[in-house]
């Protein structure tokens, strides 16, 4: 079985280790890219969500690289999400691809399909390595997201910024080659202590901005056209409200309870958002005031085109702005690669967000 | 010898450029239509610019607008500015207590909310240009009279036309349908200002705190039928400045006076640049993918610059 999934941010370095040693071979599709964006757009509805077009372009990317099944995980909630392994199965087997779906639904969906499917990716391996395995993957995502935290830090104070990508692109580049968990996290602590050593400038007293919205447009770079690090040149520490570790620390080892960071979130929501109203539209309203709370300087929320959650969160958002008095601004991400229009806005609020800290104009 | 100050816009649809004097005010302005070339319409305008005596004394640089980067590699500017700050710049500097901006231009419009002379909110619009200048210029050419044309004609109607303004396509079948039961071009015009600035209020001023003195400016404020519709949807007075077509020009001529202060020396290159070849040539690097479009830029056949890419392998 040759296992190919979707692009989940960081997560794909760990479920390559994970299923790996699961005695798969696992065909991780390539970084997302205009041709993925392409082909994908090119075979998914024309008013089909961002991110199910980027997946139709991963898989069939991963079909061309020679996979032959595809993992992905199914959803229940009120969002488009919920269409997407139906919808996609029908498409890749419509333009002739002979693949398998392992959709993992939530248990409560049915468990004896839960079980099959988890049968299916366990294979014959022992509880006890699988124990292990997991809770080394557990880590490896933590520390690869930890490790892009820290390059956005380094990137806001770092004298040469065109370094800190450079790391991060090797760091990524070598990571699709290297196997095992030993490997994988020697690479992660090697590219961390390149980071640690460039140079900074310590007085520098960089903006803080919180990045909310929908998960998947939040930790793709190739989605939101890399606005971390357009951020970090403007000298902004940026923090994502949600990624793959934080998603999991709720939904999985947290359960049935939740983590205490997106239970607070939902808390600071309750005024404006009672109930989930899917994707991750409550989370959106909740972030923004957290990051307030946190004494950050503004958010930005990254919005895919017609997603009906978060174009709930930001008309709620225009509300919850006044009321906290905290600058957020939207952005709007779908096909479009020019990047100009996005590069004045982002500069814009940055310029707005000085302004508002110094509380004068600025030159420069 | 009076010191002067250059200031660059290249916008999507205009390239505009004026010189400031040290009391930022406009001595020299010019409205270009950019045509997709804005090195040959930059150049252009430089070179006129040159040929009128007195104005060599210049001491500093700005530049702004969508095409930026490229108007700053070319003619060497002391700062590059986006479109949002040099308006507001500008207006404060013709109007000091200014509180709201409605800026539109060819494929952007933006509404800047000012408290004390501080921005404090900005929108611009997002996926759609409906409520453009592109979108009026269209609808011009559809209706066979010039943009110039457009808001006197509109001002001429006494009538209230509804014309759906949520989409520019949605507008110009609604246009086509009332074109065809009859009614009067005028009113036709006249509907069409009041849905775009519906859309603009409704899109793009949507949750913004609107308040006096408005200030409206960009190259569709010099359609008098704009500026009439929103002044009857606001209930407020909107102030159209003197120099409201180049006003981002302005303020980069401003940004790029008290940068070159600071400094205490200016990157400009000087006005020969008219003289000087400029080519730029594009290609598709193939390392990875991503097949990024590489911009290389050669001034003499001399690489000034190559940018475009994501990964930082051409860039310099």
């Amino acid at each position: 079985m040759k296992i190919s999934f979707p692009h989940f941010g960081n997560a794909y370095i760990a479920g390559k280790v994970l299923l790996e040693e699961c005695g798969h071979t696992v065909i991780t599709p390539p970084v997302c890219s205009r041709s993925t964006l392409e082909l994908g757009t090119s075979k998914s509805p024309e008013s089909m969500c961002m991110p199910f077009k980027i997946f139709i372009g991963n898989y069939i990317e991963s079909i061309q690289r020679g996979a032959d099944t595809i993992l992905l995980t199914g959803s229940c909630g009120p969002c488009r999400y919920g269409f997407y392994s139906y919808m996609q199965k029908d498409i890749i087997k419509k333009l002739g691809y002979d693949v398998d779906f392992i959709v993992l639904e939530s248990f409560k969906e049915g468990i004896p399909q839960f079980s099959k499917n988890i049968k299916r990716l366990i294979g014959s391996v022992s509880p006890n390595k699988l124990l292990r395995s997991s809770r080394l993957a557990l880590k490896l995502i933590k520390s690869s997201d930890d490790l892009t935290c820290l390059s956005n830090e380094v990137r806001a104070y770092a004298i040469d910024k065109d370094k800190v990508n450079f790391i991060m692109d090797s760091f990524y580049k070598d990571a699709d080659d290297i196997h095992g968990f030993n490997q994988l996290q020697n690479l992660i602590n090697d590219t961390e202590r390149q980071l640690r050593t460039l140079k900074i400038n310590r007085n520098f007293k960089p903006l803080r901005v919180g990045l909310i919205g929908d998960i998947y447009t939040i930790i793709e770079p190739f989605i939101n056209l890399e606005v971390e690090r357009k951020l970090g040149y403007l000298g902004v520490i940026v923090e994502k409200s949600l990624t793959p570790t934080k998603w999991l620390e709720h939904h999985i080892l947290s359960y049935p309870f939740g983590s205490k960071f997106e239970n607070e979130k939902y808390s600071l929501a309750r005024p404006y958002i009672k109930d989930m109203i899917g994707g991750h539209g409550r989370e959106t309203v909740g972030s923004a005031i957290y990051y307030r709370n946190k004494g950050f300087d503004g958010a930005i929320q990254i919005l895919p085109l017609n997603c009906m959650p978060e174009i709930v969160a930001k008309s709620v958002l225009k509300r919850v702005v006044k009321d906290i008095d905290f600058p957020v601004m939207t952005l709007v991400v779908d096909e479009m690669t020019g990047e100009a229009g996005f590069n004045t806005r982002l500069e814009a609020y940055v310029d707005l967000l000085y302004k508002r800290r110094r509380g004068e104009m600025i030159i420069g | 010898m009076d010191n002067y100050y250059l200031g660059v816009d290249v916008g999507s649809v205009s390239t505009n450029i004026v010189l400031i004097n040290e009391n930022n005010e406009v001595v020299y302005k010019e409205y270009l239509r950019t045509q997709g070339k804005p090195i040959d319409i930059l150049k252009d305008g430089i070179g006129r610019l040159a040929k009128e005596a007195g104005y060599n004394n210049i001491h500093g640089a700005g530049c702004t607008g969508s095409g930026r980067q490229l108007a700053s590699i070319v003619i060497g500017t002391d700062i590059v500015k986006n479109e949002i700050t040099a308006h507001a710049i500008a207006s404060l500097n013709a109007k000091p207590d200014v509180r709201t901006i409605i800026e539109i231009g060819g494929q952007d419009s933006k509404i800047i909310i000012l408290r004390d002379g501080i921005t404090v909110d900005f929108a611009m619009n997002t996926v759609c240009a409906a409520g453009t200048g592109s979108f009026l210029d269209r609808q011009a050419i559809r209706l066979g009279i010039a943009i110039e044309e457009f808001g006197d004609s509109a001002l001429k109607s006494k009538n209230n036309l509804r014309i759906a303004g949520r989409c520019a396509v949605f507008a110009e079948s609604d246009m086509i349908h009332k074109q065809q039961l009859g009614h009067n071009q005028d009113d036709i015009i006249r509907g069409l200002c009041q849905a775009l600035v519906r859309n603009f209020l409704s899109n793009v001023g949507k949750g913004k705190d609107i308040r006096g003195p408005i200030m409206f400016q960009g190259g569709v404020a010099a359609n008098r039928g704009i500026k009439e519709a929103f002044q009857e949807e606001l209930g407020e007075e909107v102030l159209v400045p003197e120099n409201f077509d180049v006003m981002g020009a302005i303020g980069a001529a401003i940004l790029g006076k008290e940068r070159s202060r600071d400094i205490g020396y200016s990157n400009f290159k000087g006005l020969d640049i008219y003289k000087r070849d400029y080519a730029v040539n594009g290609f598709e690097c193939e390392g990875c993918s991503n097949l990024c479009e590489v911009l290389e830029i050669k001034e003499d056949n001399k690489t000034l610059a190559r940018y475009g890419d994501k990964c930082g392998k051409w860039t310099y």
